[in-house]
């Protein structure tokens, strides 16, 4: 009962969030993509590099319980279906969460976004064989596999002798760096 | 919109890390899978079927993983499903606090319009045929913009980087040929 009540609040406030910084808007999206305005990129390299340091930051202090965190293998399928997906994101302006978000505020182009999405993971269901037997999903690099060892998980090291937590928190400073040196209006720099 | 980059990102970031202090990461893309299980098994209940230990399906991808998301199709009201719902409510509240879209917009994107016209008919195959590849793509990743590129960077994990590197390396050429107007 209480995860149900955590999906509610944290999900709500994900949806509530999305909206109010563009991410359901395709023109947001789209000038972020053609990089005309990088308002949207800004806000989520912060986000991320502000999450990572509050996660990492909390499993040194032991105040985070390392067992929550899930990281994902890596194959060759995640590239290509990061390519796959990146074509589709362009054309419609939406991603899974985005489009889903965008019609609860009442895009209708975004309902026939989800009717293709769920046709397109059919679609994928129905091949999933098939893909296993070209050998896109088996992994690469060790699987689950994150930048250092996280101390307390049992994750695969790209870099064995570096401490996890600590590439961790080093890599949230950067990806706030880069949040904060993007320009915001490339073109109009150059 | 109402927040600024710094705003914005801080209470993303925020939102990312309660939900693996709290449950997990925070992802999408499956629970269209799971959507389309619970469908596919109202149509036809051979798909999904309950065993000994837990539950299976006769496809090989809902049967994956010990039948993780044949459980899922079949008890909806858990985690991952409830928040995708719950997702819903608050984008939908944000939108009617702030007046929500105008009438065209809800058809035709702004961007769409300038770039490639009024055809509502074009705009919405093209949405259509987006959601088509993305989730594809999504599936085949193994997970989508919110479970691969912010929560898998965020936890500095290699499939993350290798998402994130893919999915621009294809959005960012597709996006400058769709949306720089040619004269």
């Amino acid at each position: 009962m209480t995860t149900i009540l955590l999906a509610i609040a944290i999900g709500a406030a994900f949806g509530f969030i999305l909206d109010r910084i563009g991410a359901t808007n395709p023109t947001i999206i789209g000038n972020m993509l053609a990089l005309k305005n990088l308002y949207l990129m800004k806000t989520i390299l912060f986000a991320i590099g502000f999450a990572s340091l509050l996660m990492f930051g909390g499993q040194m202090l032991g105040l985070v319980d390392v067992g929550h965190m899930s990281v994902k293998a890596a194959y060759a399928g995640v590239f290509a279906g990061g390519l796959i997906l990146g074509l589709g994101w362009a054309l419609s302006g939406y991603c899974p969460g985005t489009g889903l978000a965008a019609a609860a505020t009442g895009r209708v182009d975004a309902l026939l976004f989800i009717l293709g999405g769920l046709s397109g993971a059919f679609a994928f269901m129905l091949s999933y064989d098939w893909g296993k037997s070209t050998g896109l999903l088996s992994n690469v690099l060790g699987g689950k596999t994150t930048l250092g060892a996280i101390p307390g998980a049992d994750y695969q090291a790209l870099f064995p002798a570096m401490r996890g937590d600590v590439i961790g928190i080093v890599m949230g400073l950067a990806f706030i760096a880069i949040a904060f040196t993007l320009p915001l209006k490339p073109a109009s720099k150059g | 919109m109402p927040l600024s980059w710094r705003s914005g990102g801080l209470l993303l970031g925020l939102v990312f890390f309660l939900a693996v202090l709290l449950v997990k990461p925070i992802g999408v893309s499956t629970q269209f899978v799971i959507l389309d299980g619970i469908i596919w098994d109202q149509i036809n209940p051979n798909v999904i079927t309950k065993t000994e230990t837990g539950y299976t399906s006769n496809n090989s991808y809902l049967a994956k993983s010990k039948g993780k998301y044949a459980k899922s199709a079949a008890n909806p009201i858990n985690y991952s499903f409830v928040f995708v719902l719950a997702m819903l409510l608050g984008a939908g509240a944000s939108a009617i606090l702030r007046g929500g879209n105008a009438k065209e917009e809800r058809m035709i994107p702004e961007i769409w319009r300038t770039n490639l016209g009024n055809s509502t008919a074009k705009r919405m195959l093209a949405s259509f045929i987006g959601g088509f590849i993305v989730l594809y793509g999504a599936r085949l990743a193994g997970g989508c913009t919110s479970g691969h590129m912010m929560s898998g960077m965020m936890q500095t994990a290699i499939s993350g980087y290798i998402f994130a590197l893919g999915a621009f390396a294809a959005a960012i050429p597709t996006a400058i040929f769709l949306y720089t107007r040619r004269s």
